[in-house]
């Protein structure tokens, strides 16, 4: 029994079937707990007031618009590798909802902004990384989406994913030389000594808890259908010829 | 490999087409900006290194189609992939003669227009070397652009979405490089960066570009 096992798509349609539910059941657990624990139990912030709610949503979603690259990129290296359809399919079904991330994270952050910085847009550093985060996912869904020959996709879109990832990063930190910015810098790490209170911290923690769950449920949904269309249309193809 | 670089370079320069283009395009936009703009001095001098840069990448952006489109519609880029050199070697080559009609020619272009946008005098020097370092790099990532897309029929869109981020590193660098030259700050490392992106990209992004073209003749 090792993990290859789950490369065939009939295993992984059996064990996402059995998983789904809890996934679902959990994900809701956390999104309601945390974000009405966010947004109703915490006390306001003395500079922020109010507006310092948006983190709920705003640090999760950021978090998993690159964890979600960080996904596709591992997924498409198993599908350079070891050719497992599986592990292709996974990672188109994984851009559209890491796109959805990435553009939450930028209105939630532009909603933030607007009060805090007084400007709905900066040209900060991290702000700017995400919009090429952005230009990224749409590039590679728009190339899945030209390509007909699904082969033919999945090794093209793999390749764009390596490459991107390098130029990902290089970008990130190549916005830094060029502005310093309105952004904060990280106060969740685990090791510094001035962080988030723990007020806001828990709460927070379970949204991101929550997300993440909500990032698989929906990646186990998306591959399921993934799989189906792939076997529609093996269907459909044998009936031509047949 | 020479022949081929020079069939590259006769064809890129006969048909007419790319190598006058890109190059008509940077003047225009170098003529346009300051008709919009206005005429005060301070503010063309300061955004002329921007606007060189980013005339320079849309330049190079307007030809990179054509490094295999045509090759591939009439079936010179299988006898390429079939031919005793290696397709890394074919991507590199072409890139290299892509760079040669667009990237030296602009560069050479650069300072005339850095006239017309009253760039300040240190600038010229960093202008030219920022756009010798740079637009390799330019050229060799869109390389790997249009190998990606040079299977579909209207790539041309997709390729200039594809490739747009991946110019964002070269950009900053190559445009900060030269706003540090005209103020007089210290560029080494801004330059260095570049000139690493530029090798970096053209000692990597050949075997990428060929496994996509590989993928793309299977």
């Amino acid at each position: 029994m090792s993990i290859w096992e789950y490369a065939n798509p009939k295993r992984v349609m059996q064990s996402s079937a059995w998983v789904l539910p809890w996934a679902i059941g959990l994900t809701v657990l956390c999104l309601v707990v945390g974000l009405v624990w966010g947004f109703f139990f915490t006390p306001d912030d003395y500079k922020q007031g109010s507006t310092v709610k948006i983190i709920y949503l705003h640090v999760p979603s950021a978090m998993m618009a690159i964890n979600a690259w960080v996904m596709m990129l591992v997924a498409s290296l198993i599908w350079i590798v070891r050719r497992h359809h599986v592990s292709a399919l996974a990672a188109k079904a994984a851009a559209p909802v890491g796109l959805t991330f990435t553009l939450i994270a930028l209105a939630t952050g532009a909603l933030w902004g607007q009060p805090m910085w007084g400007t709905w847009w900066a040209w900060d550093p991290r702000l700017t990384a995400f919009l090429i985060l952005t230009l990224f996912y749409f590039g590679y869904i728009a190339l899945w989406a030209a390509i007909e020959n699904p082969d033919t996709a999945a090794d093209l879109t793999a390749i764009l994913c390596l490459v991107g990832s390098v130029f990902a990063l290089l970008s990130r930190y190549a916005v830094n030389f060029w502005n310093q910015g309105l952004h904060q810098g990280a106060t969740l790490s685990l090791d510094k000594e001035e962080n988030i209170s723990d007020v806001f911290w828990l709460p927070l923690l379970v949204c991101i808890a929550g997300f993440v769950l909500l990032f698989v449920t929906l990646v186990l949904m998306r591959t399921r259908t993934e799989i189906r269309a792939r076997r529609l249309q093996a269907l459909l193809a044998r009936e031509r010829v047949a | 490999m020479k022949a081929l670089l020079l069939r590259d370079l006769r064809l890129a320069i006969r048909s007419g087409g790319g190598f006058g283009l890109g190059l008509a395009f940077f003047f225009l936009l170098a003529i346009l900006v300051p008709l919009g703009v206005g005429p005060e001095g301070g503010t063309l001098g300061r955004i002329a290194p921007g606007i060189l840069w980013v005339g320079a990448l849309l330049a190079c952006l307007l030809s990179l189609d054509r490094i295999f489109a045509l090759d591939f519609e009439d079936g010179s880029l299988d006898l390429l992939a079939t031919a005793p050199i290696p397709l890394e070697a074919v991507v590199a080559l072409k890139a290299l003669a892509h760079w040669l009609v667009t990237g030296l020619p602009l560069t050479l272009l650069a300072p005339g227009l850095g006239v017309l946008l009253n760039l300040p005098p240190a600038g010229y020097g960093w202008l030219v070397l920022s756009l010798l370092l740079g637009t390799p790099a330019l050229s060799v990532i869109g390389a790997f652009g249009a190998a990606l897309v040079v299977g579909l029929r209207r790539g041309g869109l997709l390729l200039s979405l594809l490739v747009l981020p991946l110019y964002v590193p070269t950009l900053i660098f190559g445009a900060e490089v030269v706003r540090r030259g005209t103020e007089g700050m210290a560029l080494a490392t801004p330059l260095a960066l570049m000139a690493g992106i530029s090798l970096g990209a053209a000692a990597l992004l050949p075997f990428a570009a060929a496994a996509a073209l590989r993928v793309n003749l299977r």
